[in-house]
Formats: structure tokens, sequence, C-alpha cells
């Protein structure tokens, strides 16, 4: 992107006029590029077409051996009326809403301040931890869930949300994307703060985190979508109806439900509004957010 | 390693005057009345005392939250732990004996393997053929990105009830596609032979985006210039695309083919959500059998002992990861 910004100046009077020449003979070329990736679009929006189609049926219709796009009895919101009345879908929300933000403060704040550590200061022992760090990176959380379970059995946290919470708050991935981007601040800005003799944390809070809002918000993006969608650990570590998370709330709802097809796809739809919701707000910053952090977790 | 020697170096040895001379602007060497040797003791009591300060919230939960249960998790494995709290005691690697001689480990792992098999390819072409195909320039962008990357913002829960519902065998919107076009229909999850490509083709639909995203990204740092050039020598479009564009993005395949292996060992949600492991098991990920022998079989310790296998097949893979990139580096 920046090579991008930079030489376009520098070759305007030329390259401009020539890059639009081969566009032109390209009419069938791009045609055909339009047509695949229109298709390829049309099927990965079929599922979100079908659910929704589905969710304002009613129930016969739903389920009548003949499928249609159009239901014989008309469209009816009576799916969402009876999963709104249920009234656990906004509780879940509601639970998945705090506890991945929580995630991501905590996560946010911890890493970064180890980040800083790891980025400008020379202690000793640093060589170690950031070995130590970069090695967990590969331990799959999954092997984790016996020992993780038994550990907040002991802590008495069972079936709160501290034992959602406090296991997924350890990115190791996203310390070394935040330390890369400190690397990169320039230390005279620092300087002239060393100087007049502020402490670390305030040249911390006042010079580098301001600076560094573009990667603070990537990471944040990227940390609270996985949360949101964890499934395991808090289907796991929660029984409790009143404090699951939507992922692990809708589980329970199909086998409740059973064959209630209309009803199972409303439910999925408003999981999945908020999250769809967030993502058109804030496009750019998500897709930022996770091309960064994952081109640079690695 | 050599960049410690020299700081520790410089640290400890401030009377180098080439270390200092090499660069200038770092560290300009002390005013008149500030002997470094005098300076630098303190200094470092302070830089050790921040570093570790700053480090410690990190370091705590990832001490209690990560370090402990992996290395209680590697002790549980040598016990008999039940969930019932019966059988403490310490009983050697006879878990480990036990979990190699059981075939029911051995087809959750094959049915894993499996699956990161068949999943990467299309997780990875797919990706690559959706960036390539925006990065030409298509109008209203927005459009593209958000139909292939919105699934990626889905719960599995909800990706898995969109499918088992298209996967229906009477009722399902796949089925009856494949009707009106006079194909047989298949029953999608029902059938020990397909249901595991069902459960790939959900997954596609579901994580390609992120690997999409990745791809563009990569392509759109591509210099134009070179486009450019190769314009300027008759470079067609597909000829553009394999000489430059694939070259260019050699270190972001691997890459994505590394993580998208990773993540697809660690297969379990859409799985337990779609098939319980079945039909006959033919589609339980070892994932799934750790949490079945822990979680309704009571058996910790044994849960454990399969973990730490299937720890050791990640930590292979990874290893393998590490020196086919340092390869490429090189």
């Amino acid at each position: 992107m920046a090579t991008q910004t930079l030489t376009r100046p520098a070759f305007r009077g030329t390259s401009a006029t020539q890059l639009r020449q081969p566009r032109k003979k390209m009419t069938a070329g791009r045609a055909a590029v339009l047509a695949v990736a229109a298709i390829l679009a049309v099927l990965w929006l079929i599922p979100f077409a079908w659910a929704t189609v589905t969710a304002f049926k009613s129930e016969t219709d739903a389920t009548a051996p003949k499928v249609s796009w159009i239901p014989p009895s008309g469209f009816t919101a009576d799916a969402f009326v009876k999963v709104f009345q249920d009234g656990n879908i906004p509780l879940w929300t509601w639970n998945s809403l705090y506890t991945s933000a929580a995630i991501t403060v905590i996560t946010l704040a911890i890493s970064a301040l180890v980040a800083y550590a790891l980025s400008r200061i020379d202690f000793r022992g640093k060589k170690v931890l950031m070995t130590v760090i970069i090695a967990s990176i590969i331990i799959p959380p999954p092997v984790l869930i016996i020992p993780l379970f038994y550990q907040m059995v002991a802590l008495h946290m069972i079936d709160t949300s501290w034992a959602i919470i406090l296991p997924q708050v350890i990115h190791p991935a996203m310390v070394f994307v935040l330390k890369k981007f400190f690397d990169q601040i320039p230390r005279e800005l620092e300087e002239a703060a060393v100087m007049d003799g502020a402490s670390r944390m305030r040249i911390f809070t006042q010079i580098i985190l301001p600076l560094s809002r573009p990667i603070l918000a990537a990471v944040a993006i990227f940390v609270f979508i996985s949360a949101w969608n964890n499934f395991l650990w808090p289907f796991i570590s929660t029984n409790d109806g009143s404090i699951l998370t939507l992922p692990v709330g809708l589980q329970t709802i199909k086998s409740a439900y059973g064959i209630q097809y209309a009803q199972n796809m409303a439910s999925a739809l408003l999981a999945a509004l908020p999250l769809i919701l967030v993502f058109l707000f804030f496009q750019r910053q998500i897709i930022k957010g996770v091309a960064t952090t994952g081109l640079a977790g690695t | 390693m050599s960049s410690l020697a020299t700081s520790e170096s410089a640290e400890q040895a401030p009377s180098l005057p080439g270390q200092f001379r090499s660069n200038p602007s770092r560290k300009r060497p002390s005013g008149p009345g500030r002997s470094n040797a005098s300076q630098s003791s303190p200094r470092r009591t302070r830089d050790n005392l921040n570093g570790w300060g700053f480090a410690a919230p990190f370091l705590a939960f990832f001490l209690v939250f990560l370090v402990w249960p992996l290395l209680y998790g590697l002790y549980m494995s040598l016990t008999g732990k039940s969930l019932t709290g019966a059988n403490d005691s310490l009983i050697g690697l006879a878990n480990y004996a036990e979990a190699l001689a059981d075939a029911d480990m051995w087809h959750s792992l094959g049915n894993t393997l499996y699956f990161t098999v068949i999943s990467t390819v299309p997780l990875v072409l797919v990706a690559l053929v959706m960036a390539a195909l925006v990065n030409v320039g298509l109008p209203a962008q927005w459009l593209w990105r958000l139909s292939y990357f919105a699934p990626y913002l889905l719960a599995s829960t909800v990706v898995s009830l969109f499918f088992s519902w298209m996967y229906n065998p009477q009722l399902g919107l796949i089925n009856d596609s494949l009707a009106k076009i006079g194909l047989p229909k298949v029953a999608w999850l029902n059938d020990p032979n397909v249901a595991m490509w069902a459960i790939v083709i959900a997954t596609l639909w579901w994580t390609v985006g992120f690997n999409f995203l990745l791809y563009l990204a990569a392509m759109q740092n591509i210099p134009a210039q070179h486009y450019e050039a190769a314009s300027l020598d008759g470079a067609g479009a597909w000829r553009q695309f394999f000489s430059i564009t694939l070259p260019q993005l050699t270190p972001t395949t691997v890459m994505i083919v590394l993580l998208q292996i990773l993540a697809s060992l660690k297969i379990f949600d859409q799985v337990y959500q779609m098939t319980a492991g079945g039909p006959a098991g033919s589609t339980r990920p070892v994932v799934q059998y750790i949490f079945e022998t822990g979680f309704t079989g009571y058996r910790l310790g044994y849960s454990a002992a399969i973990s730490y296998i299937f720890f050791g097949l990640i930590v292979t893979v990874s290893v393998m990861q590490f020196f086919i990139t340092r390869r490429r580096s090189a």
C-alpha cells in the first residue's frame, strides 16, 4: 500500500494513461472475471439468503416437502417473535458482548505492556522471556481444556463469567504483532521525554500508545472476533443458562427446538446480526485488522 | 544472539568507543561531568525493574492460565485421575501405552489428518482465486469483500445451523437443487463416505474469507511498476498472474498453507455441532475424542495423555514449518 501511494505521483504523467489502455482492450476478460466473481459471491450469499427466507416462513411451510423460495402461505415473522419471547437470544448476546469486551480490554492492556518492555527496555532475562512467549504460540488451546477445567473447579470459577474470560486473554502472537509495531516507532520521539526524566509508564501512555492506535485497533478487532466466536472453552466451562455465550446458547436451542427449522434459522440470524452490523460499520478497520494481525501473526 | 552480545557489551563496557561511533545518533557519548560507569548501574537496575514490571501482568496470566495447565496436564496424563476424583496416583506411562493401542484414538487422529489434507487445498486455492478476481480491480470492492468475508464473522454454531438445514436429506436446499438438475440425492451428514466432505464444504464457506483477505492484502502490496513493465513487454493478464503475482506471493502462500494446516488440525466445533462425530465415528476428530474421554468418559488422566499425543503432532508440524520457512528465506 505504502509503495503504491509513494510511487504514484512520480508516474502520474505517463503510467496512468498506459494503464488505462490494456484495461479497455480486455473488456471480454474483465467480463469473465466479473462473472466468476459474481457466481462465487452468489454461492457465498446463498446460505444467508436461504436462512433468511426460512426464518420468515411458517413452520408448516418450512417443513413442506416442496422446497420453495417464496412460501405458499406468505412470509411471517412468527419465528422471530417466538425466539424473542423466549428471551434467551438477547441475554446470550449480552453475555457474549461483555465477555468478549472484557477479554479484548484485558488482552490489549497486558499485551501492550509486555510488548513495550520487549521492544524498548533492556532488562535481564528479556531474551528468555521472548523465547518462552514465542514458543508458546504453538500450544493449541484444545490441549489445555482438561487441566484448565480442573483448575477452574479448584478456583470455584466454573459457571461464572470469569471462567470464560480469564483463560482467553493470553494471545502470545498478538504480543509480537504489537512489539513489531512498537519497534518501528522512532526512538527520537521519546528522547526528549527521557531527558526530562519522564517515567517509562508516562512514555508508554503518552507517546507510544497514541502513536499505536491503528495496531491497537487491529489487535482489538482480531481478539474480539475470536472471543465472540469461541465455542469449545465456554461450552466446557459453563452450564448455567444465564451466563451462556451466544454460540453455546445456540447449541442448546438446536436440540430444544428439534425440528422447528424456522425458529432455528431465526435464532441463527439474530445471533449473526451483531457482528455483521459491526462489520458494515467498521469494514475498513476490520479488514485491515485481520490482514495485519493475520499476516504478522507468524 | 549476536545482537544480544553487542548490546550487552555496549552496556557493560561503555569504554568501547567503536560501538558508539558506529551509531552516533543512537547513543551519544555522555556529556561532560557524567561518566558512563557511574550511570550504568542504577540505570540497569531501573531497567530491570521496569522491564519485569511491564511484563508482570501478562506474565501472571501466562503462568496461571497457560504454563500451569500445560504442566499440570502433563502430570495428569501420568495419573489415573478421573472426574469423580478417584484414582489420583501416578501410574507412569500407562495412559500413553493404552492410547497408542486405542483404535478409537487412532481413528480420530486419522479423521483429523484426513480433514486437514482435504480441507487445506480448497481453502488455499479458492482464497487465491477470490483474491485474484477482486484484485483485478472490479467495481464495488466492498460488495465482494463483504460476500466472501462475512461468513468468517459467524459463530460456528450459526454456520452449523445454516448447513445442517441446507444438508437436510428431504427438505434441504442442496438436495432439492441436485434433484432439479437430475442428480441423485445425497445423505450429506448421514453417509460415512460423504460426511467429512460435507464438513469441508461448510468449513470452506465459513473460513475461506480469512485466507482471502491475507492474499488480497499481499497482492495489493505488489508494486504496480512490475505490472507496468510487464504490460509494456506485451504480457497478458494470465502471463502477468503466473509470472509476477504468483511468484511474489510465495511467502504469503507458504504462510497461509501452514497457518491453515495448524488451524485444520484443531477442528472440533463444526463437526461436533453438525454430526457429533458420526456417522459411526467417521468424522470424529481427535479434539472431540479428548473432550469425550475427559467429560463423558470421566477419564481426565487418559484424556490428558491423548491431549499430549495431539500436542506432539502439532509440535512436529510446527517444527517442520519452521525449517521449511527457514530454508525458503535463507
